[in-house]
């Protein structure tokens, strides 16, 4: 499989990645590559193989509903780049999308 | 310490000395955070004096890699996205050895975000090899593991995600441990691939990997796949091999690119654990050669979703010229990530992706299944796998950063480890062309005292232990 720059400039743009230019070139040769490697699992019949997500035994453990204390407001936003009122600050979200 | 034959400030005034003295060629270190660090001594000094009860770790000198939030430590995962990251807490991990009486030195360095086979990924600088400045140390946690290699640390933490703790202590020539997923608490690691990362020590001998595994391990209500399983690392330690069946699988031993030194002296590790009187027994891993691919597909679409996170809003770096909300995203994550994490959230984007899911992800996840199925069948005719770590020893700076599938190839033999669950340990076997040599030990989930003690066995039977580097 390899990937299309047209590709890469979609893939960037659902992890909302900004490139640089003829980063989209750099990256359709390098994927592709890796890609090219992965190909081989296409290799194995998988057909009656359950998917594994995880791999110990353990089912959903719940802890006990007990109170504790958590981050106050301040602590909470103490690393934010911007904020305002006690809440974090955004850029306009009104624009079109590219 | 005990003896009353020094005590935590001396020893911490010491390690302060030798890092001053050496990490200006190493690297190893991020950050130092001496002025805690001495107060932390202080306490503990108090209680030797005092004849307080003391912990398992008292005023032992402790490196972290800069994934571990440490309470109002500067913690960036290697990244620039995270400079000026001050996390409000620590990791369930740093608060158990700060209860243990351990003395938080400095953060080290990483590649970002653990991604990566040689710490030439990090964003701020490459870390160097004590045992040949022009080597790599390995990686990720290649900080962590030349700060032990050079005497710069006594213990430190690494994570592992593929092999990013086994590998450089390979590289390095000191123990490194990746436990069971799910014994120690993920709780405060800044998350890579969550399905496989696990939190392990770095020390300069086995029992001192046993001792920090006891005290980290062990169920936290904070991170529901922490596991409630017993913890004993400790009670047969020095139980010696006498009895066990060592498994050895060809498709490790002969695997591609493996060098004839490293080989060698994991050839000769193996009879000397024959000779100690384990039985060895030849076992099968087939889909080896699968595993890597399977692995660059999970791990990377975890990372995509992990990093997802890091948005320039919260926390962290933030482009502060953007004029909207979804230019804050691409112009922080443009600038904040370099390119191996761009490469990773791009691969793993792609394969979670309308139309490549089946084709990539489930597909991963389904031999994800056979790997661990190749461990399970081995396992029943064996108690431990024993293998190189890595095919390699330290290679040149540079030597594989314009070919990200080579770096990949590093992780063959660790990576399985991680797909399927499994604790491993890497120890010292020698050394090929005066680099060290890893040996790995693989044990079935939860055996990590398995693990641990053919490790010690080795260590007794041969007599090669971890060193510092010479300066």
């Amino acid at each position: 499989m390899t990937l299309a720059r047209e590709q890469v400039r979609h893939v960037a743009w659902l992890a909302r990645l900004g490139l640089e230019e003829g980063e989209e070139e750099f990256y359709a040769q390098q994927l592709s590559g890796i890609l090219g490697h992965i190909d081989r699992l296409q290799q194995l019949d998988t057909e009656d193989i359950p998917p594994t997500a995880q791999v110990v035994e353990v089912i959903n453990p719940l802890r006990d509903d007990v109170p504790e204390p958590g981050l106050d407001q301040a602590e909470a936003l103490a690393g934010a780049p911007a904020q305002q009122d006690g809440y974090f600050l955004v850029k306009a979200i009104q624009e079109a999308e590219p | 310490m005990r003896r009353r034959e020094t005590t935590p400030s001396e020893l911490l005034e010491r390690q302060l000395a030798d890092i001053e003295a050496r990490d200006g060629e190493v690297h190893a270190y991020l950050r130092l955070t001496p002025k805690s660090a001495r107060a932390q001594a202080a306490a503990a000094d108090q209680r030797y004096a005092r004849g307080e009860p003391l912990g398992p770790l008292d005023g032992i000198p402790m490196a972290v890699k800069d994934v571990l939030c440490v309470d109002g430590v500067e913690t960036t995962a290697g990244s620039q996205i995270l400079a000026g990251y001050h996390p409000p807490y620590d990791a369930t991990a740093i608060a158990r050895l700060r209860a243990a009486g351990a003395v938080f030195v400095g953060m080290t360095n990483c590649d970002e975000f653990a991604m990566g086979s040689s710490t030439e990924n990090s964003g701020y600088f490459p870390t160097h090899n004590p045992w040949g400045l022009d080597r790599v140390p390995g990686g990720s946690s290649g900080g962590s593991a030349a700060a032990v290699a050079a005497g710069m640390a006594v213990l430190a933490l690494g994570t592992d995600t593929g092999g990013s703790i086994r590998q450089p202590a390979a590289l390095c020539g000191v123990v490194g441990m990746k436990p069971t997923y799910g014994r120690v608490s993920r709780y405060g690691l800044i998350a890579f691939a969550s399905s496989l990362d696990q939190i392990g020590p770095f020390t300069r001998s086995v029992t001192d990997a046993a001792q920090v595994m006891q005290v980290m391990a062990g169920r936290d209500p904070r991170d529901a796949t922490s596991a409630a399983e017993p913890v004993d690392m400790l009670s047969e330690l020095e139980a010696g091999v006498e009895g066990l069946r060592i498994g050895v699988a060809r498709e490790y031993s002969e695997v591609e690119g493996l060098e004839p030194g490293v080989r060698a002296r994991v050839d000769e590790a193996v009879l000397k654990l024959e000779g100690a009187g384990a039985e060895l027994v030849e076992v099968a891993l087939p889909h080896t050669d699968y595993g890597l691919a399977a692995y660059y597909i999970v791990a990377p679409a975890e990372a995509s979703s992990n990093l997802a996170r890091f948005d320039g809003i919260k926390y962290g770096a933030s482009d502060p010229n953007a004029q909207t909300l979804v230019e804050t995203y691409l112009r922080t994550r443009r600038q904040g990530f370099g390119p191996e994490v761009r490469r990773r959230i791009m691969l793993g984007t792609y394969a979670l992706s309308s139309g490549y899911y089946d084709a990539y992800y489930l597909k991963a996840q389904k031999v994800r299944t056979l790997v661990a199925r190749d461990f399970a069948e081995a396992f029943r005719d064996c108690d431990a796998i024993v293998s190189a770590t890595s095919p390699t020893v330290a290679f040149e700076l540079g030597a594989k950063t314009g070919d990200p599938l080579a770096m990949y190839l590093c992780d063959v033999l660790t990576l399985g480890g991680n797909l399927a669950g499994l604790p491993g340990i890497s120890l010292p076997c020698g050394e090929a062309g005066g680099l060290p040599v890893g040996l790995q030990v693989l044990a079935p989930q939860w055996r990590e005292d398995v693990a641990l003690r053919v490790a010690r066995a080795y260590e007794m039977a041969s007599g090669v232990t971890a060193r510092v580097a010479p300066a």
